[in-house]
């Protein structure tokens, strides 16, 4: 039995090798967040162009970043725009710039567990703020009982629920937080993970939904992509224009829309809190980190064909994985941009 | 024909290599060495980490020096790191969990080595084997889904209203916390006390007991006084490979703990361990200065568990020395 099996791999091994020889690999880390849509993308190019291999390792946005500076992979992933520093860091290394491109956006909401509400909650920017700082504690506060008017909230004490990994939907709660408060702007900020004024931490998006499903009168914040899988009931929130919005694939989209407007060249931008009637607030970008300078001329054809059929037709891809689209102004100005490549 | 032709020219030139050759030959030599490098790669290994490490985190030891070990803040957006909350959490949670598991599991195994049939303490020996063997994720999803709603609805309110004047058991109680992760912790190193102190109480001579009852003891009475104290070196030993799996245990501790850099009296508190923050935050750390703080924190684990086996090794000496005096009197 063991022989067949040890044959079996052997055999498997050798196909593998020799099938390995026509290919091009191409290999990527970084971001966990786009992962499935990654994976379905490189798929999807690979059954398109079956000379075309890219491995993907979702370890992680700091990984992804840390992995491209040192040069070990092709191409990096990252949740967070790489911050100054880091940019100088790469240029210094390799002496030509890394650039940004935009792949998919994604959305965080704020989910609760109050028994006896029901009701879909709606939350203001000082609201959310008040209770993640520690400054508001009962659920029946004005800042939150003001929009809710009709909705019973009880006086309980509000127990605050967040991640305790370091992760891209911290960055983007934190992000928003920090836009809408400057007391939480300058106590806490804007990383993948901070140091927390209240609450518990839970691992994951599996960790904070478990803990705020299981702890009555509990607040926590998870991906949108985790909520709507999930069916789990979240929160509306208060857009920069003064309307309440629920967090949808295309409010998303729309915010970054509202955002493209004032988009830099190198796409490295923050469209937390964006303007727009429909644009939802706690919105982000993630993006691929592609070297300026490919040398091997085969690898950057193909990487660069990969990013042009990414933000073109391998965007159909991305709804059906509860992932919201680029808008087409982002797309246009990412063509252009993939020229920069060389 | 090629051992014959071998042999020959080479023990013959060199008069000092034959005696070393034909040790050889009988294997003791080859043994001896080929032993002693699988006993050195030991503490090479032990060496290397450490050095690995110590080079790893140049930058928080220059820039916190000793104030890492007693700063209570830790702050990625600030860049500023200090190891005291998780220090805290690993050690009270590691503490609670011997707590509640040593009396459990010593008390388990002499039932299971003196006390029960023989089938009944194999059958049992089989599901400890078992409990032993299953995965920490799954203790923690135990932890997540049974102990914490039991823990919030029942034994943490029963706690404060019987103990609460005590400052260990007030604040709300959540469920998660230090208590319900030394309970979980509990659970997961039992099997390991229950499982090696039965078989070193099962290795203690049949002479002992016999001698024991033939003096007249007890049942109760040569188990107690005679089967354990004989066997209190293993039973310790026991003892430390639980606090060693406690002390590093990561994923079912983070699921149930918190995840909350404080240092807090109370027991209902959340809080963090050393071994669960550099698993949840090891990946997204962006920063070299956070990066290495939590290879410092690495570090910090490796010299706490050096420092606690070696108090728990001191334990050991002044209890046995008090053990025999009592078996003289």
């Amino acid at each position: 039995m063991k022989r067949i099996a040890g044959i079996l791999l052997a055999s498997l091994g050798l196909a593998a090798m020799v099938w390995a020889q026509g290919t091009l690999s191409i290999t990527g880390a970084g971001a966990t967040f786009p992962a499935p849509v990654y994976s379905k993308w490189f798929d999807e190019y690979h059954k398109l162009h079956s000379n075309i291999e890219i491995n993907y390792q979702a370890i992680g946005s700091g990984g992804g970043i840390r992995q491209i500076t040192q040069g070990t992979v092709d191409f990096g992933a990252s949740d967070g725009p790489m911050t100054e520093e880091q940019l100088k860091a790469y240029q210094d290394t390799h002496g030509f710039p890394i650039l940004h491109f935009p792949t998919v956006l994604g959305g965080v909401v704020p989910t609760y567990n109050i028994p006896g509400v029901t009701e879909e909650l709606k939350f203001t920017p000082e609201a959310l703020a008040g209770i993640y700082l520690g400054t508001i504690t009962k659920w029946n506060d004005p800042a939150i009982a003001g929009p809710n008017s009709g909705v019973n909230l009880p006086g309980n004490d509000i127990i605050v629920v967040h991640r305790s990994d370091g992760s891209g939907t911290t960055y983007i709660w934190t992000d928003y937080l920090s836009k809408v408060s400057s007391a939480w702007k300058s106590k806490v900020g804007t990383s993948t993970s901070v140091n927390w004024p209240v609450g518990l931490g839970g691992q994951g998006n599996p960790g904070v939904a478990g803990l705020v499903k299981q702890t009555p009168n509990s607040i926590g914040y998870v991906e949108l992509i985790y909520a709507i899988q999930t069916k789990m009931p979240y929160g509306i929130v208060k857009n920069e224009a003064g309307d309440f919005v629920k967090a949808t694939l295309e409010s998303v989209t729309a915010a970054a829309a509202g955002a493209a407007k004032n988009m830099p060249a190198d796409f490295r931008v923050s469209i937390t809190n964006a303007p727009g009637k429909t644009a939802y607030p706690i919105s982000s970008f993630t993006w691929l980190l592609v070297p300026s300078k490919i040398s091997d001329a085969a690898k950057r054809d193909a990487i660069k064909a990969f990013v042009k059929w990414m933000v073109g037709d391998g965007q159909n891809y991305t709804e059906a994985l509860a992932y919201a689209k680029l808008p087409k102004q982002v797309v246009a100005e990412e063509l252009k941009a993939l020229n920069k490549v060389q | 024909m090629s051992a014959a032709s071998t042999t020959v020219p080479s023990a013959g030139p060199v008069e000092g290599s034959r005696s070393f050759l034909s040790r050889l030959r009988e294997g003791d030599e080859i043994a001896r060495l080929i032993t002693f490098v699988f006993a050195a790669s030991v503490v090479l290994l032990t060496l290397l980490l450490v050095y690995e490490l110590w080079i790893s985190c140049v930058l928080p030891r220059h820039k916190f020096g000793f104030d890492f070990f007693i700063t209570k803040v830790w702050d990625p957006v600030f860049d500023h790191f200090g190891a005291l909350p998780f220090i805290f959490g690993t050690v009270v949670t590691s503490a609670l969990a011997l707590l509640i598991a040593v009396p459990l599991g010593i008390g388990a195994s002499i039932f299971l080595a003196e006390l029960a049939p023989a089938r009944i303490s194999d059958t049992l020996e089989f599901f400890i084997d078992l409990l032993a063997a299953v995965p920490s994720v799954i203790y923690g999803l135990l932890g997540i889904f049974i102990v914490v709603p039991i823990m919030r609805d029942s034994v943490e309110p029963a706690l404060k209203s019987s103990l609460g004047f005590l400052p260990l058991f007030q604040g709300p109680a959540y469920g998660i916390g230090f208590l319900t992760a030394g309970a979980v912790l509990a659970i997961m190193v039992i099997p390991f006390i229950i499982s090696v102190s039965r078989e070193v109480l099962l290795s203690v001579p049949r002479d002992q007991r016999e001698a024991a009852l033939a003096l007249g003891a007890t049942r109760w009475e040569s188990t107690w006084k005679v089967v354990v104290p004989f066997a209190r070196t293993g039973i310790m030993g026991s003892i430390f490979l639980a606090l060693a799996r406690a002390l590093g245990e990561t994923m079912a501790v983070t699921m149930v703990i918190g995840n909350a850099p404080t240092i807090s009296a109370s027991l209902f508190s959340p809080g963090n361990s050393i071994a669960s923050v550099i698993a949840a935050q090891f990946t997204e750390a962006t920063g070299d200065l956070y990066l290495q703080s939590l290879i410092e924190l690495g570090l910090v684990l490796f010299l706490l568990t050096f420092v606690l086996n070696g108090l728990a090794r001191i334990l050991i000496v002044v209890t046995s020395r008090r053990g025999s005096g009592m078996g003289n009197a």
